[in-house]
C-alpha cells in the first residue's frame, strides 16, 4: 500500500519474548513448551491462596544482558508491580509485572534501513513481567492450561520512531536476531515465544503532535506485522481524508480475513490500578552483576555486519545473509579458521550451507556436517583434486550420511584426473574418433573447441581436471 | 457512623467504577457505606501530606532491602492430577470453565 503523501504514518512496537530459562519466573516449575496441559504446574503459578513469588535469579541477567546489549540503562533498584485484570488466564486476578520503575530504561537498537546505513530505534523501557496461562475457546466452553503461566517475559516498548511498516518488520526482525544471538529467547514466533503488538496512527505529514492510536494486537509472524499495519494505516488515513477522526481502539489483527477489527472498548480496558507488589522487595543487583554480564556479553548482529565489512570486504547482501541467524556466521567462521579463503567461505555458506540447513528440520549444526569436514572439501576444490560440482554432490551426501569428506569422496568417485598422462590419452581417443570435427577446427572453426572438451570429459566421466583438459587438447589441437 | 458527604473523598461514580473494576455488584446501601469506608481511608492516606517529605526517596515497601532470588532450577514435577483435583470441571488435562465472551 503506498500512503498518501500528504500523511505520515506513526509507529511503535510492543514486543513480548519469552526468556530461555529452565525454570519459571517466581518458581520452580519448568519453563518448557509443548508440555501437556496442566502438567508445569504448582500452586505459585496457579494462584493460590496464600502463596509468595520467589524470583528467578537468571531472569535478572538474561534481562540485564539486553539491555545492555540496546544501550539502555540499567536501574540499580526496579520495582514489581501488580497489574490488575480479570481474565480465565489469568489464576491470581493480576500480573506480576513492572510499571513505574522497569528494570531497563531507554536505549536503541541499530536497525538497517533501506539505503543500508544504520537507523537508531529509540527505546523506551524493556521491563520483567510473568506470562498468562493459555485459553481455547469451543462451542460450549472455554478451557485452561497453565503451563505457560508464570514463564518469564521481557517486555520490549519501542518508541514511536518507525514510520512504514516494513520499516517496523526490519526492527522486529533485528530485535528478534538480537535476542537469538545473545541466546536470551529463542524467537519462535508460531509457538509465542516472541509476540508483537503495534500502535500505530496517522498524522498529516510535518504536524508533530500525534493522531489517536490504534493498538493491534495478536500479530505472530513477520507477514502478518506488515499486512496489518498497513491495513491499519490504509484505514486510518481514508478516515482522515473523509474529514473524519480515528478513534482510540484495540484491534485485533484477524490473519484469515486480512484485515483488523475492534476488540473491545477502550474505557475499562486500561484502568489496570498498578500498585507495588507487596510480596516482593524491591529488584536490586548484586554488586559487580552488571559489569560482569557487560564483560560475557556475545557478539550482537549489528556489530558482526560491521565486522564482516571490515575484515572480509563482502557485499551488503552477502552481510545481511550471513548475519541473520547466528550460527549460519558462526559456520561461514568456522571455515575460515579451517583455512578455507573468506570468499569460498561466503559463498559455499550462502549457498549449499543454507540450502542444505533449510531442507532439514534439524538445526543447522546437526543438519550440516562439521566445519572441519567441509573445509576439507574445499581444500580439495583448491588443489584440482576434485571439482566444485564434485564437491557440492560430496557435501550433499556427507549431509545425508555423516561421513567425513575423504572417504565420501572416494566412495562417490569424485577424485578428479590430473595425470597429464591420463588426460592425453583420453584426449587421443576422442580426436582419433572425431577426423572430420579436427579437420573443421584446424580450418578456422574454433567454436568447436567447446565440443572436444564436452567429448574428453563425458569419456573420462566428468572427472578430467578440466583445465588440464583445455590445455591438452590445445597443444594437440595446434596445427 | 453517619456518612459525612461533605468530606467525601470518593463520589458515588467513583465507587462504582472501582466496584465494576472489581467485578463486584453492590446495592444503593453497600455504594453508601463503601463511599464512606473509602473516603475513610483516602483522608488518612492523605495525612501524609502534612509530612516534609523533600528529602526522602521514594519506596514501595519497608523491610527487606533488595528481593530474594533462587537459582534458575527445576524443583516440581510435573503434577497435572493435583493441580485438577479439585476442579469443577475437566476435559482431559484442561480447566473447563464458562465460556469466555469477548
Amino acid at each position: 500500500m503506498a500512503a498518501s503523501s500528504a500523511y505520515e504514518a506513526v509507529i511503535g512496537l510492543e514486543v513480548h519474548t519469552q526468556l530461555l530459562t529452565r525454570s519459571k519466573i517466581f518458581c520452580g516449575c519448568a519453563n518448557a513448551f509443548g508440555a501437556p496441559p496442566n502438567h508445569h504446574v504448582c500452586p505459585v503459578c496457579m494462584g493460590m491462596p496464600g502463596v509468595l513469588p520467589v524470583f528467578n535469579r537468571r531472569v535478572l541477567e538474561l534481562t540485564i544482558r539486553v539491555g545492555l546489549t540496546a544501550h539502555s540503562q540499567i536501574a540499580e533498584r526496579s520495582v514489581f508491580a501488580r497489574k490488575n485484570y480479570f481474565y480465565p488466564d489469568l489464576p491470581k486476578g493480576y500480573q506480576i509485572s513492572q510499571y513505574e520503575r522497569p528494570l531497563c530504561v531507554g536505549g536503541y537498537i541499530e536497525v538497517p534501513g533501506a539505503d543500508g546505513a544504520p537507523r537508531k530505534i529509540r527505546l523506551t523501557r524493556i521491563h520483567i513481567e510473568e506470562d498468562a496461562g493459555k485459553n481455547i475457546h469451543r462451542p460450549e466452553a472455554s478451557l485452561v492450561d497453565f503451563n505457560r503461566s508464570g514463564a518469564p517475559l521481557l517486555e520490549i516498548v519501542s518508541e514511536p520512531d518507525l514510520h512504514s511498516a516494513e520499516e517496523a518488520a526490519a526492527y522486529l526482525r533485528e530485535l528478534r536476531a538480537m535476542l537469538r544471538y545473545l541466546e536470551v529467547s529463542d524467537g519462535n514466533m508460531e509457538e509465542g515465544s516472541f509476540r508483537c503488538d503495534a500502535n500505530v496512527s496517522v498524522r498529516p505529514r510535518g504536524a508533530s503532535e500525534l493522531g489517536a492510536k490504534t493498538e493491534i494486537k495478536n500479530l505472530n509472524s513477520f507477514k502478518f506485522v506488515e499486512k496489518a499495519i498497513n491495513h491499519e494505516i490504509a484505514r486510518q488515513t481514508a478516515v482522515l481524508q473523509a474529514g473524519g477522526k480515528v478513534e482510540q481502539q484495540t484491534h485485533l489483527w484477524d490473519a484469515e480475513r486480512e484485515e483488523t477489527r475492534p476488540m473491545r472498548s477502550k474505557e475499562y480496558a486500561h484502568d489496570y490500578r498498578y500498585f507495588p507488589e507487596p510480596d516482593l522487595p524491591e529488584l536490586q543487583a548484586p554488586p559487580g552483576l552488571v559489569e560482569a554480564i557487560r564483560a560475557q556479553t556475545p557478539e550482537v548482529p549489528s556489530a558482526r555486519r560491521a565486522r564482516y565489512a571490515r575484515d572480509f570486504g563482502l557485499s551488503a547482501y552477502a552481510i545481511e545473509v550471513l548475519t541473520q541467524e547466528r550460527e549460519v556466521g558462526d559456520y561461514f567462521e568456522a571455515l575460515i579458521k579451517a583455512g578455507v579463503h573468506h570468499k569460498a567461505a561466503a559463498n559455499w555458506t550462502m549457498s549449499e550451507v543454507l540450502r542444505a540447513a533449510n531442507a532439514s528440520d534439524q538445526p543447522l549444526i546437526r543438519a550440516i556436517p562439521a566445519a572441519a569436514q567441509t573445509a576439507t572439501l574445499l581444500k580439495l576444490v583448491e588443489q584440482n583434486r576434485i571439482s566444485l560440482n564434485g564437491a557440492k554432490t560430496a557435501f550433499a551426501a556427507m549431509c545425508k550420511s555423516g561421513q567425513d569428506a575423504a572417504a565420501t569422496v572416494s566412495a562417490l568417485g569424485l577424485a578428479q584426473v590430473s595425470d597429464e598422462a591420463a588426460i592425453a590419452e583420453a584426449c587421443d581417443l576422442v580426436l582419433s574418433t572425431e577426423t572430420d570435427k579436427v579437420a573443421e577446427y584446424r580450418a578456422g572453426h574454433e567454436k568447436l573447441f567447446g565440443f572436444f572438451v564436452g567429448r574428453v570429459m563425458k569419456t573420462t566421466q566428468g572427472k578430467a581436471n578440466p583445465k588440464v583438459v583445455n590445455e591438452v587438447l590445445k597443444r594437440k589441437l595446434a596445427p | 457512623m453517619p456518612v459525612r458527604m461533605a468530606e467525601t473523598k470518593i463520589g458515588l461514580d467513583g465507587v462504582r467504577h472501582v466496584a465494576r473494576l472489581a467485578r463486584l455488584e453492590l446495592d444503593a446501601e453497600q455504594e453508601a457505606r463503601l463511599q464512606h469506608d473509602l473516603s475513610a481511608i483516602l483522608e488518612y492516606i492523605e495525612k501524609l501530606n502534612e509530612l516534609d517529605l523533600g528529602g526522602v526517596e521514594p519506596t514501595a515497601q519497608v523491610g527487606e532491602a533488595g528481593t530474594p532470588m533462587r537459582d534458575d532450577v527445576v524443583t516440581n514435577q510435573p503434577a497435572a492430577e493435583a493441580a485438577l483435583a479439585n476442579a469443577p470441571a475437566r476435559e482431559g488435562f484442561w480447566f473447563k470453565v464458562p465460556k469466555i465472551i469477548e
